[in-house]
């Protein structure tokens, strides 16, 4: 990892990054714009998930319709995060924090795709909806997923502090 | 006068507190920076909707009332975690270019929500599917740019 990181900042991509002020800035505010999508959709469709929102509407519904802006919006995000990795490697991969992050952002990612399968199972076995029998599933998933992307945004923050 | 207020705020218990503090100021940044996840991501749903580019389906007046409730509950954990962060360094914030633009830009954005509230919207047809009018597209983009700007202030004050 120190070979990584000492070779990665050494790059000429990471030298510029670096000297030109302007653009760890704002690619921070790209970054942060694109993370209020995530939460703002994965925090619509957890609140259907727990019953807490949106009872009128499906769960199939609510996947199709936010699934594509998590998709987009991680897209963007893994992209300016990589820029922000490039110009900072020091800071980034060899903190703690930011590791801590990354096993959060991948858990969130399986759980979201795991429960989608569940729910594609269902539709193909002739279902309407989710079965449910897997409403607690459902539940759980939903819970689960909020408080993993509110430690994602907090660990975000706190790389800059802690690690 | 203003500074003479910000140096008497600066110095409350309070103020103090999170100033000396290794841990309070990361953590009330932490609350500020979700809270305005949640606002900036719930007012883009309805300036996305007013643009006519998602959310198609859904009547403009029923998205509002499932997602406003949210965006002002959100908007005042913003604001009460940000007069805490203000007030650690008052007189620091206060001198410098992006704290008073990022101000600026929440009134335009304050302003641009009531013209909307009060003079588009009840131009708006409220039929799901319906195609939304000039002045509610106008509405949305407006918003939406200023609260891109609103969150580039945010950031900036960091660096200054």
């Amino acid at each position: 990892m120190k070979a990584l990181i000492h070779w990665l900042g050494n790059t000429e991509l990471s030298n510029f990054i670096k000297t030109v002020t302007w653009i760890i800035p704002g690619v921070q505010v790209v970054h942060i714009l694109a993370i209020s999508v995530v939460v703002a959709s994965m925090g619509m469709l957890d609140l259907r998930l727990l019953g807490w929102a949106g009872r009128g509407h499906s769960i199939a519904s609510f996947l199709s319709r936010f699934l594509p802006w998590l998709w987009g919006a991680l897209l963007v995000l893994l992209l300016s995060g990589a820029i922000l990795v490039i110009g900072e490697p020091e800071r980034s991969l060899g903190n703690l924090v930011f590791q801590l992050k990354m096993a959060l952002l991948l858990t969130a990612v399986c759980v979201t795709l795991g429960f989608r399968s569940l729910l594609l199972r269902d539709l193909a076995g002739g279902s309407s909806d989710l079965r449910p029998e897997h409403g607690g599933a459902a539940r759980l998933v939903g819970g689960v997923s909020l408080c993993l992307w509110v430690g994602i945004v907090t660990a975000g923050r706190w790389i800059a502090y802690a690690g | 006068m203003i500074t003479a207020w910000l140096e008497q705020l600066e110095t409350t218990r309070i103020a103090t507190a999170i100033s000396e503090s290794t841990w309070l100021f990361p953590t009330i940044e932490t609350v500020h920076v979700l809270a305005i996840t949640l606002v900036v991501g719930s007012i883009t749903m309805v300036d996305l909707r007013l643009l006519g580019l998602s959310l198609r389906r859904r009547a403009i007046g029923e998205l509002l009332d499932e997602v406003l409730p949210w965006t002002w509950a959100s908007f005042t954990a913003a604001v009460a975690s940000g007069s805490l962060l203000f007030a650690s360094a008052a007189t620091h914030y206060w001198g410098t270019a992006p704290f008073r633009a990022k101000m600026v830009l929440l009134a335009l954005a304050g302003a641009n929500m009531l013209v909307f509230h009060f003079a588009v919207q009840r131009r708006t047809p409220a039929a799901p599917g319906s195609e939304p009018g000039g002045a509610a597209r106008i509405s949305g983009g407006i918003s939406l740019c200023l609260w891109i700007g609103i969150v580039g202030c945010g950031r900036w004050i960091g660096f200054v």
